[in-house]
């Protein structure tokens, strides 16, 4: 393509960057030396460059872990490796909260602020950072030629990172020639300071909190996890790995998509798709080649379940993915992993290596990890497709689905990590079997994130039909004042509210949602007002912008609720809320993907379920 | 992806046709169509702001939404192709409240005073864009560029949130006033893979931060820009605008009820492209091509669309404005 490059050149070591992800340039036309006498007679390029554009995002973290931003020069080689023109590369770049397209300090500590984190010691770092190491990062600074001492250090706010289970949590990111990546729990104010300012060293690797139920024989899903040695093969063979995938390729592709129909298993991600009916259309579909997807972007706040089964069975992953792939007869699968779980990313590549290493790959099959780059959105399916072919993470309007239209425009499924693992079990023991746990059509075990105020935070896993009080008794509460159910997407239920079985059936009937499994308990004391804007701050800052009802509806919804807290309101609580309501309903019925549609849910049962912003008579 | 124009021989194709219902009344239309065009055939107007028939509908806008039986949210009539036995209603409360909302949202964020037809709308839908709070002061130049995505300030409760922005004037042809940017997507569409595949432009930055912009936000004479203007063309909003016609628009001698409308062929080159031509007093104010045009759907090149002044001589009318450069 005939586009028009940026001035500016890269630095070697950009270039050296660039070139350890893409390759090194073949010829002149694509970022090599010039001089060759036969690149003044051809230009190669065309759809071959064309076809590289899935690689974009890899390149720009490659950068970003390099030299801890995006520099213009850095860009603009991107660009001319992959014949991408400059303005939609920046359009990418800006799109992601994990790439900097300003100088950034190499050090950098992302402190979780969000709901999980906020009231369990985050307050108390922001505090300690602020007066140690200034304010944070919020605004590019200005001018693009800031001179950066490269030991300098910065902090940022950031969204949930999906360590609540040890909270606070913080993300540690240190550019260099091998890159630090360290997502950090129990994070103290001292040690905050000493991580920005570098006096401390980074811990050698992510932390990996304990699960409560660590050895329980009841357990399906999690039965490996903290048990075998998930950086091994051989520990996962001889803990039975690999025997489901030997089943399924001898019962053949229908069967075990019967089994999975008969077992009536449902996505876990928070949508409950059938997974049967998916994997079947995909089966179906005429035009190849088909993909297969593993949503690991988990990035609902309050959601740390897959964080878990990456980072402590990936060999299980793997292998589902492996039936999976078979049963729908897809010949290569992504799994699509958020940039702030980087054991879990390591983990993963690590399983899938050894695997193929060990010739398991039926011919012609590959696994492949795509990172991603600080986006919540992108858990969306099809903005999840988007990120992976190297453009802005902007859902897709729906139809045409995912099984007819998906990946690079093929038959896509797509599936989250718990609901893939959940194939294993029902391989072997049968769709029937599976189907006797649970309750009515909601069968299985299924994983719930407890975090809060509970005293052994944690994933556990129950049947499902399980009652949430149970479900809390386990956990351990002692003061209840509200419960979070579901994530930011879900709703909040009162403490009376909590004899509720958790099936998909119950909750419909109770007008709530077991999303993606997120139970975050708030105490007597918490602020349920300051956690109800932070979720508010959190849609406005993750809507992607494409549709008018969300980009504009997000940030009314959150104006609004700042008004009713600071006494400030256009005439009165009531009309506020009024407002909010019309402004939700407009959110829920016309925006595209299920952000928007989901963006009022929470702020709707803090108004309506647990009155917190009552009109004072 | 099926192209915009057919071009060699009419589609024959024979195809399945569809019957549906809208608004209570049967219609059947070719199979893909889409629900907009069926709602055309019975005479039903749908609003648009982000559609245009020469481009890729990108359904952002969501102002066409309409309601259909069954389904779980509202669906947009620019995009979705019809399906045997829908029932589509197009001006239910649901759908009434949602156009509604979208238009206040649009009308409290974003300056639509020259919006054909927005006047008409806001009061058809009776909405009241100031109940989201006073106005937010303009941000200071570059500001918007800068945000860093996912990392906002807390709103201030004095004001409604506002893109409100000095206007962009970097060249002699056309300016940029993006605080009258309802991101409709159009101008990129028509800059990139639709029109032109000049890629000068795209969406930068996210959620209400989201902006058009060019690489790094540079001003459009060291971007990729060839100056060929069909982002004016296509612009529902007058964010995009000729120079000429800011400039005339700002000295109040700009009357669009006093033009005369002239077709014409493009002089400069052989493909021969219609010139439509506004003419205000004797001088030709704007060069535009009708969008029906099966050869250029609406789009020019630099010379057919700013390169006509030398029919005005070297001092062109003073009054209006017109600087006579470019």
């Amino acid at each position: 393509m005939d586009i028009k490059l940026l001035d500016a050149t890269p630095t070697a070591v950009e270039r050296a960057a660039v070139d350890a992800v893409l390759g090194a340039p073949t010829n002149a036309w694509d970022g090599g030396a010039r001089g060759s006498a036969r690149d003044a007679h051809t230009a190669p390029g065309g759809k071959s460059v064309r076809d590289r554009r899935h690689e974009l995002i890899p390149a720009l973290h490659a950068l970003q872990g390099r030299v801890g931003w995006i520099s213009e020069g850095g860009l603009g080689y991107v660009c001319e490796r992959l014949g991408v023109p400059p303005a939609d590369a920046w359009g990418v770049a800006t799109f992601y909260a994990l790439f900097a397209t300003t100088p950034r300090p190499q050090r950098v500590l992302h402190v979780c602020d969000d709901v999980g984190c906020r009231n369990r010691g985050t307050r108390e770092i922001e505090h300690a950072l602020e007066s140690a190491c200034g304010r944070s990062v919020r605004e590019a600074p200005a001018g693009s030629q800031v001179v950066l001492d490269e030991r300098d250090g910065a902090w940022m706010h950031s969204p949930c990172l999906g360590l609540c289970d040890a909270a606070p949590a913080a993300l540690l990111t240190i550019a260099g020639e091998t890159p630090v990546e360290r997502l950090l729990g129990h994070v103290t104010p001292q040690q905050a300071v000493g991580l920005v300012t570098g006096s401390d060293s980074a811990p050698a690797d992510s932390h990996v909190p304990e699960l409560p139920q660590h050895g329980d024989p009841s357990l399906v899903l999690l039965k490996r996890c903290g048990v075998v040695d998930p950086t091994s093969l051989e520990a996962y063979r001889t803990a039975g790995g690999f025997t489901a995938l030997a089943k399924a390729r001898a019962m053949g592709a229908e069967a075990v998509i019967a089994e999975v129909s008969a077992a009536k298993l449902v996505g876990r991600g928070g949508a409950a798709f059938p997974t049967g009916r998916k994997w079947e259309a995909v089966r179906t579909q005429a035009a190849s080649p088909h993909y297969l997807v593993c949503n690991a972007d988990e990035s609902e706040p309050g959601t740390f379940k897959d964080r878990v089964l990456l980072t402590q069975d990936p060999f299980a992953l793997v292998e589902s993915l492996m039936i999976a792939s078979f049963a729908t007869g897809a010949s290569r699968a992504f799994v699509y992993i958020r940039a702030e779980y980087p054991l879990a990313a390591d983990r993963m590549a690590n399983a899938i290596q050894q695997t193929r290493d060990a010739g398991l790959f039926a011919a012609g099959f590959d696994i492949e990890i795509r990172r991603g780059a600080g986006a919540y959105i992108c858990g969306e399916e099809t903005a999840l497709f988007e990120s992976i072919e190297g453009k802005r993470g902007e859902p897709r309007s729906k139809p045409p689905f995912p099984v007819e239209v998906g990946l690079f425009g093929k038959p896509t499924v797509v599936n989250n990590v718990e609901t893939l693992l959940n194939v294993l079990p029902i391989v072997l023991e049968g769709g029937a079997r599976y189907a006797s746990t649970g309750s009515g059509n909601s069968t299985g075990t299924r994983l719930f994130c407890l975090s809060g105020a509970v005293a052994r935070p944690g994933v556990y896993e129950v049947p499902m039909g399980t009652n949430l009080r149970d479900l809390l008794a386990m956990a351990g509460t002692d003061s209840v004042s509200a419960i979070l159910l579901g994530g930011a997407a879900g709703t909040f239920l009162r403490a009376d509210e909590i004899d509720l079985p958790l099936t998909l059936e119950a909750s419909r009937a109770a007008n709530t949602t077991l999303g993606s499994g997120v139970v975050m308990v708030f105490a007597d004391h918490a602020d349920l007002r300051d956690v109800v804007l932070r979720i508010a701050g959190f849609f406005r800052d993750e809507s992607c912008g494409q549709c008018v009802p969300c980009r504009v509806g997000t940030v009314r919804q959150e104006e609004a609720l700042h008004r009713i807290v600071k006494g400030a309101t256009l005439g009165g609580t009531g009309r506020e809320l009024a407002l909010l309501e019309e402004v939700g309903v407009a959110m829920r019925d016309a925006s595209i993907c299920g952000l928007g549609q989901t963006a009022y849910s929470a702020v709707e049962s803090a108004i309506k379920r647990l009155r917190l912003f009552e009109v004072v008579s | 992806m099926t192209p915009l124009v057919q071009l060699g021989r009419p589609d024959r194709t024979p195809k399945t046709m569809v019957t549906l219902t809208i608004d209570g009344q049967a219609v059947t239309v070719p199979e893909g169509t889409t629900i907009i065009n069926a709602c055309e055939s019975l005479g039903i107007t749908v609003p648009t702001l982000c559609y245009l028939e020469t481009l890729r509908p990108v359904n952002v806008c969501r102002l066409c939404v309409v309601e259909v039986e069954g389904a779980r949210v509202l669906a947009p009539a620019c995009s979705r192709a019809v399906e045997p036995g829908m029932q589509v209603q197009t001006q239910s409360a649901r759908v009434k409240h949602s156009r509604k909302l979208v238009l206040e949202l649009l009308a409290s964020s974003v300056d639509l005073s020259t919006t054909p037809g927005m006047s008409d709308l806001l009061e058809e839908y009776d909405c009241s864009p100031e109940r989201y709070g006073p106005p937010e002061p303009p941000h200071a130049p570059g500001t918007r560029d800068a945000h860093i995505p996912g990392h906002h300030q807390p709103p201030n409760v004095a004001y409604a949130a506002r893109v409100a922005q000095p206007t962009k004037v970097d060249n002699d042809l056309y300016i940029r006033d993006y605080g009258k940017c309802v991101l409709c997507y159009k101008c990129v569409e028509a800059c990139g893979p639709d029109h032109q595949n000049t890629f000068a432009i795209a969406v930068a930055g996210r959620g209400f931060d989201a902006r058009i912009s060019t690489e790094l936000a540079v001003p459009l004479p060291q971007s990729a820009c060839v100056y060929c203007g069909n982002c004016i063309a296509v612009c529902p909003t007058g964010a995009l605008m000729a120079k000429d016609e800011y400039d005339m628009r700002a000295a109040g001698t700009w009357h669009e009820e006093a033009q005369q409308v002239t077709d014409t062929i493009c002089p400069y080159c052989g493909v021969g492209c219609t010139l439509t031509l506004h003419v205000q007093d004797d001088i030709i104010v704007k060069s535009t091509s009708p969008l029906e045009n099966s050869i250029t759907l609406g789009n020019l090149c630099i010379k057919g669309r700013f390169g006509w002044r030398f029919v005005q001589g070297p001092n062109p009318v003073a009054s209006t404005g017109v600087s006579g450069r470019g």
